[in-house]
């Protein structure tokens, strides 16, 4: 278990420095001066020039990359071009926000998902299995936006039961405000796990060894929750480990509306003052977030299911 | 005389499939005494396995139950609720099932399926997995302590098969029912499974339901055998009048084609010729017409029904009947 850790990790960093490299080097490649964007048509030529040095744009390709790891390897993700103030500081300061929005829409989402799923998988057909699929496919179907509107509406404005903008501070403050954009990045989820988890259960109950179980007299509620959930929860976790990069794109318009700091709102900011250090280094953590999350994924599968491990 | 343990009565099953209703149980009738060892042969896809999940009421979603009744301790199974059956299960009726590569979770450890299984059990955690290793042990498991905490995938066919029977035989059940328990284990393996069972069965007093292509073990362990052909039974009778008075061509020609009955070498082994006729389709008479060699007009207008043709001994075929009158 260990071992398959190890190696799971040793890919993931893998992935990530042919990631973080193929963006540098596409970003170098797009035509235009960097600088000059920068700075705007009417800068001086010695501002561009130094500007150009600081950015260490007028070194050979390989060596920028060099520099590039370098210094992000020292925690360095170049500075703000505006304010002066280290992106890393940036970066950090906003990743918090959307990491528990994140891991809050995913946590009710799964928990409320994996239920629905199992529940209708142990009693297939039936009125309730048949309400559930409605439920589910009217959660996929409906789009986030209206959902973030509307909750918006009712439980803020009318309701007055959440705050409708900003993050809050102290641990229950910032629950409080998590929840109504958790609930509108989650809500599709809610319904696409329950839809999955449906399928593969059926699958799994009819395997052999679920009869088996049976055979020995066990309880339904332990084969179903033990028995079979556990290797029917094996796709839920791989679909969320890759669904974390719908996630952070999802948390982007979260942000905006319901007016939260986050890489999201630093992201869209930055694009719309050109300011390129940050977006460059904001884009990073997300890429990191993105490999990292499929990592654990693949190693809490292999936790759940150890023929896994035997892979990679 | 007291009543027989498992009595199956005309139980009929049909699989509902995509060619259409697929019949793989018809019919079938037979009894299993307290403390005897009945053993059900036939060839593959005649519907073996298929008849033990009835008795367990465990047949897959597509199975259709048509008609018949299964008494077991004078309680019909059919009309038991879930509960009851599940109180059942693993108590009074213990299963080896067949193919133990996918009879056995494959995330959960040997050891904690072993002891999940005695969850009627009042005793601590760690005599329940004392008794788990004593039973690895007992069906030949070496370092059973560190075996327990693998999984299914780690160990060998045979190994898996052999847990399956430990698994079995943990309980103290009235009625065993091994599906195939030793098909893969070597020669000097399955003598010793079939020694362990038989002693068991001394032990306990309990009775045997034993399903095998192997007509020796039948042979050597089974008091009574039931042969079963498409979905039908086609003859029952006691061991020696099965396997020295054969009185239907398919049960002669099974005992024909066993290798351990072939003497001389052969150049081929025989074979029955043809194969089981497909079951969505309906047939007019008798199931085992098709490949029957020694076949009657009769055959093929109407289903024969079973007549006495020894003692304890039963055979449906209508060879048989032309020696009564009718
Ligand atoms: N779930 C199912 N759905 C549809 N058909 C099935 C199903 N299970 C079994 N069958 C069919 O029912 C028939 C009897 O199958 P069964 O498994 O009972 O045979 P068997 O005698 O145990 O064979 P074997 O000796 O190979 O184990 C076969 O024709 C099989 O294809
Ligand atoms: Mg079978």
């Amino acid at each position: 278990m260990i071992k398959y850790m190890i190696r799971r990790l040793a890919l993931a960093a893998l992935i990530l420095f042919v990631a973080v490299t193929a963006m540098f080097l596409m970003i170098r490649a797009v035509p235009g001066d960097p600088v000059q964007i920068m700075l705007g048509p009417r800068a001086t030529p010695e501002l561009q020039a130094s500007l150009t040095a600081a950015l260490g744009l007028d070194q050979p390709i390989w060596k920028q990359l060099v520099i590039f790891y370098s210094k992000m390897m020292q925690g360095d993700l170049g500075v703000d071009v505006f304010s002066g103030r280290s992106v890393t500081q940036i970066v950090m300061q906003q990743l918090p926000y959307t990491l528990e929005l994140i891991f809050a829409s995913i946590i009710w989402s799964a928990l409320l998902g994996v239920i629905f799923g199992a529940y209708a998988a142990a009693n297939p057909n039936t009125f309730w299995d048949r309400m559930i699929a409605f439920v589910s496919v009217s959660f996929i179907a409906a789009p986030a936006f209206v959902i973030a509107l509307l909750s918006l509406l009712v439980f803020a404005v009318q309701l007055r039961w959440f705050p409708a903008i900003g993050v809050g501070e102290g641990f229950w403050s910032r629950l409080h405000h998590v929840v109504l954009p958790a609930f509108a990045i989650g809500l599709s989820w809610v319904g696409y796990i329950a839809r999955l988890v449906r399928a593969s259960m059926l699958e799994v109950l009819g395997e052999h060894h679920i009869r088996t179980a049976r055979a020995f007299g066990l309880a339904e509620r332990r084969i179903i929750m033990v028995y079979a959930l556990r290797i029917a929860i094996l796709p839920v976790i791989t679909v969320i480990g890759v669904g974390m990069g719908f996630l952070l794109s999802a948390a982007v318009f979260a942000e905006i509306v319901f007016a939260r700091p986050g890489l999201g709102k630093l992201v869209i900011d930055s694009i719309t003052t050109r300011n390129y250090p940050v977006v460059m280094g904001a884009v990073l953590v997300s890429t990191g977030l993105f490999v990292l999350s499929t990592a654990i994924s693949d190693i809490v599968n292999a936790w759940l299911d150890p023929r896994s491990r035997q892979s990679l | 005389m007291t009543a027989p343990l498992l009595q199956i009565d005309g139980v009929t099953i049909d699989y509902n499939t995509k060619k259409g209703n697929l019949r793989a149980l018809r019919d079938i009738s037979f009894d299993v005494n307290k403390g005897e060892i009945v053993g059900i042969v036939g060839e593959s896809g005649c519907g073996k396995s298929t008849l033990i999940s009835t008795i367990l009421q465990l047949l897959p979603q597509n199975a259709e139950w048509k008609k018949g009744a299964i008494n077991f301790k004078g309680k019909n199974l059919i009309a038991c609720s879930e509960k009851e059956m599940r109180d059942m299960r693993g108590k009074d009726i213990s299963v080896i099932f067949q193919d133990p590569m996918q009879s056995l979770n494959p995330v959960i450890t040997i050891g904690r399926q072993m002891v999940d299984i005695q969850h009627r059990s009042t005793s601590p955690y760690v005599e329940k997995w004392q008794k788990a290793i004593d039973m690895l042990s007992m069906v030949g498991i070496a370092d059973a302590e560190t075996r327990l905490k693998q999984h299914p995938f780690e160990f060998s066919g045979g190994m898996l098969q052999r847990i399956a029977i430990a698994m079995a035989l943990m309980s103290r059940p009235d009625l065993l029912i091994a599906d195939e328990p030793t098909t893969a284990l070597d020669a000097t393996l399955e003598v010793e499974i079939i020694k362990r069972l038989k002693d068991l069965h001394k032990e306990m007093g309990c009775s045997i339901l034993f399903i095998s292509h192997h007509l020796g073990v039948i042979a050597e362990l089974c008091q009574r055998v039931v042969v079963m052909y498409a979905g039908s039974v086609v003859e029952f009778g006691s061991v020696d009048e099965i396997f020295f008075n054969p009185k239907h061509p398919y049960t002669r020609r099974l005992i024909e084609c066993d290798p351990g009955h072939i003497k001389e070498r052969a150049k081929r082994l025989p074979t029955i010729p043809g194969e089981i006729p497909d079951l969505t389709e309906a047939l007019e008479g008798c199931i085992f017409q098709e490949r029957c060699s020694e076949i009657i007009a009769k055959c093929k207008i109407s289903t024969p029904h079973f007549v006495s043709v020894g003692q304890n001994h039963q055979a449906a075929c209508w060879l048989n009947h032309n020696q009564e009158p009718e």
